[in-house]
């Protein structure tokens, strides 16, 4: 049997991977993958917790974000698609039009 | 049997439809449609209150009460819109729509020629509603409506001409007069709430008259109900232009004249008066009151006849003329003759707009010249104007058997013989008799006789020069009689001066006695109850007779006339060098004692420069715009520094998320190790 905390640091590492990867990328693709990373870090941690427990609550959860998780794939990728087609780039630091 | 339903009600109604239909539609009708508007509603009250007269005395009640609608509902405490009718309140309903009825006929033809025709007759209306509001009302609280009322719509009609800053300024001044006076009101009537709990007058009354005990007459001078009655009469002093508030008054002749004949002559400036004498029995119990306003009446009436006699303004002789007849009227109700009193606002009513109406025909003949030196010799220019003014003149003088004879020979009788009179009101009031005989002369002769010495090309320079803000620019040139419509109401007038008397004071007492003098088994039992502190009513002081003090004043009436007629007519440049020869004398007089200059100093000035050093410097721009502009400069500076967090690089939004997560986090790990 596998302790819970291995999966609870696992959990940690993606999630912080996934941090750092939002931080210091420029292209929008990427931060969008590291957001998923983030995600399934933390999903990581909630079914380790389900099967610990065993409770089925975390296990629901999982879909319930894997579910939004696709529509927000849907929806952001549809946006970087708009972006790119009107300024012809991925980097996000060239897309600042809205700061003071 | 049930009493009649009167529909008092209607009768301030109607002039206040007149006003909305004029104020609110006027502007697009013709002056022939704004005129017969504004008349048929006035005429309409006159009509209703000569129906209301003539059914009076089949009434079964009196005081005649109809309450109209609740008003104000607090506990115990409840005020009504409900109308009286008494002998009182007719007398001054006749007056007030009769003679408001005439000048509003006069000044269809007056005003004709002026810019904002529907406005003043919608203010006019509007007036004659407060003023009925007033005169109807059967409590406090309803009259001081419309005592609040006339004199926003006296405001208005002074400043009617409001292009001219004299105007403007002359409206704010009686406004802001009156406010004063108006304060003492007030506080008069708030302590009245609180000791009867009530603002009926028949409430009011009979709880004093019914008490004796606990409402003794107060000859000490201490007490709620000396109080009270002093604070009412301060509210008159303001309205009705006595010492210390009568400055006002003049300065309101910056209205049109029609306006000051109706308003500052005949009816508004009275309601002082018509309020003390309704609360006759507040200052019968408070003798020292009384004296008080014997005192003030007496010193406003010679103190205003003084500088009424070096005046060269034909209206401002007038308007201090008035002031002076009101403080006979108030020494009438000071020494307790309050009938008589009431029977001098009558009589003054009808001389005193008649006066101010022929002045105003003068003025209209001469082209807007309101200075006597530049008249002169219009005796035959404009005859009707002429006689109805000599009319006008012979009665405020006093000669038999004109209308003013009888009203202030009785004053004058009153003040000597009356319990509470004195022979040195007598003494005054003789000697301002005189000096009223002596200017009102010197007025007519200087406007009507000797020869003109205005320029008939004199109105058209007047004209050009001060373009629209003359007051009264009729550019026909030369000296005209007034049209019909304005001799008319003259006429009428003239009649009434002359005969107005004729009724007599001693029957005049008699109808007014249910008002004045209460049933006797009250006034016995009050009587019972203050032994000797008051000789009885009715037991006259030995004095001389009526007949003796009616021939001495006839015979320093003609005095002031001869007089008048001696520096004014046979001599005219006499009184240039009586002027010389009383130097500062003189100098006091023609500026009017400088008491303007004293109110200035004393009272304006001091708070203009509090206001503005503390109020407006000091605690509105110091302490309250500080404050908001201090926060919101605060404000501006946090959110400049705060600001430049939102730099547009969506990295440094995440790191910025990043970081408050991690402060949280580390927050409830705190909290949750601690």
């Amino acid at each position: 049997m596998i302790p819970l905390s291995c999966y609870l640091v696992l959990s940690a590492i993606l999630f912080a991977c996934g941090v750092t990867g939002f931080l210091i990328k420029r292209n929008i693709i990427t931060i969008f993958m590291s957001i998923e990373l983030m995600l399934n870090g933390v999903n990581l941690s909630f079914v380790a917790f389900a099967a610990q427990w065993h409770n089925l609550s975390g296990q629901v959860f999982v879909f319930f974000v894997m579910v939004v998780a696709a529509a927000e794939a849907a929806v952001g990728l549809a946006i970087i698609i708009a972006l790119f087609r009107t300024r012809e780039t991925l980097n996000i630091d060239q897309v600042n039009l809205l700061k003071l | 049997m049930t009493p009649p339903n009167l529909y008092l009600w209607l009768i301030p109604l109607l002039p206040l439809a007149g006003a909305a239909i004029n104020g609110f539609l006027g502007k697009r009708f013709s002056r022939q449609a704004v005129a017969a508007v504004a008349l048929s509603f006035c005429g309409a009250a006159f009509l209703m209150t000569l129906w209301i007269a003539a059914r009076f005395s089949s009434l079964p009640t009196i005081p005649h009460i109809e309450r109209v609608a609740p008003w104000l509902r607090s506990g115990d405490f409840t005020v009504d819109f409900s109308f009286s009718l008494d002998q009182l309140s007719l007398i001054l309903l006749l007056v007030v729509t009769g003679v408001g009825f005439l000048i509003h006929i006069y000044s269809v033809g007056y005003m004709w020629e002026e810019g904002g025709y529907y406005r003043f007759f919608s203010y006019l209306n509007l007036f004659m509603f407060f003023m009925l509001t007033l005169v109807l009302a059967s409590n406090y609280l309803l009259m001081f409506i419309g005592w609040e009322g006339v004199g926003l719509a006296s405001y208005l009609l002074i400043g009617f001409f409001f292009l001219r800053d004299s105007a403007a300024a002359a409206g704010k001044k009686a406004f802001i007069v009156n406010r004063i006076g108006d304060c003492g009101f007030l506080i008069a009537l708030f302590l009245m709430i609180k000791q009867f709990g009530s603002m009926d007058f028949s409430h009011i009354f009979n709880a004093i008259a019914q008490s004796p005990q606990q409402f003794p007459v107060e000859s000490s001078g201490v007490g709620l109900l000396t109080a009270i009655a002093l604070l009412l009469m301060v509210g008159a002093c303001g309205k009705s232009a006595q010492i210390p508030l009568y400055v006002w008054l003049p300065d309101a002749m910056e209205g049109p004249t029609p306006v000051s004949a109706l308003i500052h002559a005949a009816t508004m400036v009275t309601a002082g008066v018509y309020m003390v004498a309704r609360s006759h029995v507040i200052f019968e119990h408070a003798p020292t009151a009384l004296t008080v306003v014997a005192i003030i009446g007496t010193l406003t009436a010679i103190f205003a006849a003084t500088i009424g006699m070096a005046q060269t303004d034909i209206k401002r002789v007038l308007a201090y003329s008035t002031v002076s007849q009101l403080g006979y009227m108030f020494l009438a109700c000071g020494v307790g003759a309050f009938s008589m009193g009431i029977f001098h606002l009558m009589t003054h009513a009808f001389f005193k707009g008649l006066l101010f109406l022929a002045a105003g025909s003068v003025i209209h003949a001469v082209g807007g010249e309101q200075d006597m030196r530049k008249m002169g010799g219009l005796r035959k220019k404009i005859p009707w104007t002429f006689w109805t003014m000599s009319a006008g003149t012979f009665a405020i003088a006093g000669f038999w058997p004109l209308a003013g004879f009888f009203s202030k020979d009785a004053i004058l009788f009153q003040a000597f013989t009356s319990p509470y009179g004195s022979w040195i009101y007598w003494a005054i009031g003789l000697f301002t008799a005189f000096l009223t005989s002596f200017y009102m002369f010197r007025q007519w002769f200087m406007t009507f006789f000797r020869e003109y010495r205005g320029t008939q090309e004199h109105t058209h320079d007047e004209q050009s020069r001060t373009g629209v803000s003359t007051p009264h620019g009729h550019g026909r040139g030369g000296v005209h009689e007034s049209p019909a419509v304005m001799l008319v109401p003259l006429a009428i007038l003239a009649i009434l001066s002359i005969i107005g008397g004729w009724i007599g004071s001693e029957r005049f007492d008699k109808f007014l006695a249910p008002v004045f003098h209460p049933a006797p088994a009250v006034s016995a039992a009050a009587e019972e109850a203050v032994p000797a502190t008051l000789p009885a009513e009715g037991v006259k002081k030995e004095g001389p007779s009526e007949n003796v003090l009616a021939m001495v004043s006839v015979g320093v009436a003609a005095f002031g006339f001869l007089l008048a007629w001696f520096l004014y007519h046979q001599r005219p440049e006499l009184p240039e060098q009586i002027a010389v020869a009383f130097g500062s004398l003189y100098q006091a007089v023609a500026n009017k004692y400088w008491i303007d200059e004293l109110y200035s100093w004393i009272f304006v000035k001091p708070l203009i420069a509090i206001s503005g050093i503390v109020f407006w410097r000091g605690i509105d721009q110091g302490v309250i715009d500080a404050t908001l502009d201090g926060s919101a400069a605060t404000a501006r500076e946090l959110s400049d520094d705060v600001r430049h967090m939102q730099s547009g690089n969506v990295r440094s939004y995440a790191g910025w998320v990043a970081v408050g997560a991690t402060a949280v986090i580390a927050y409830m790990v705190w909290v949750g190790t601690r």
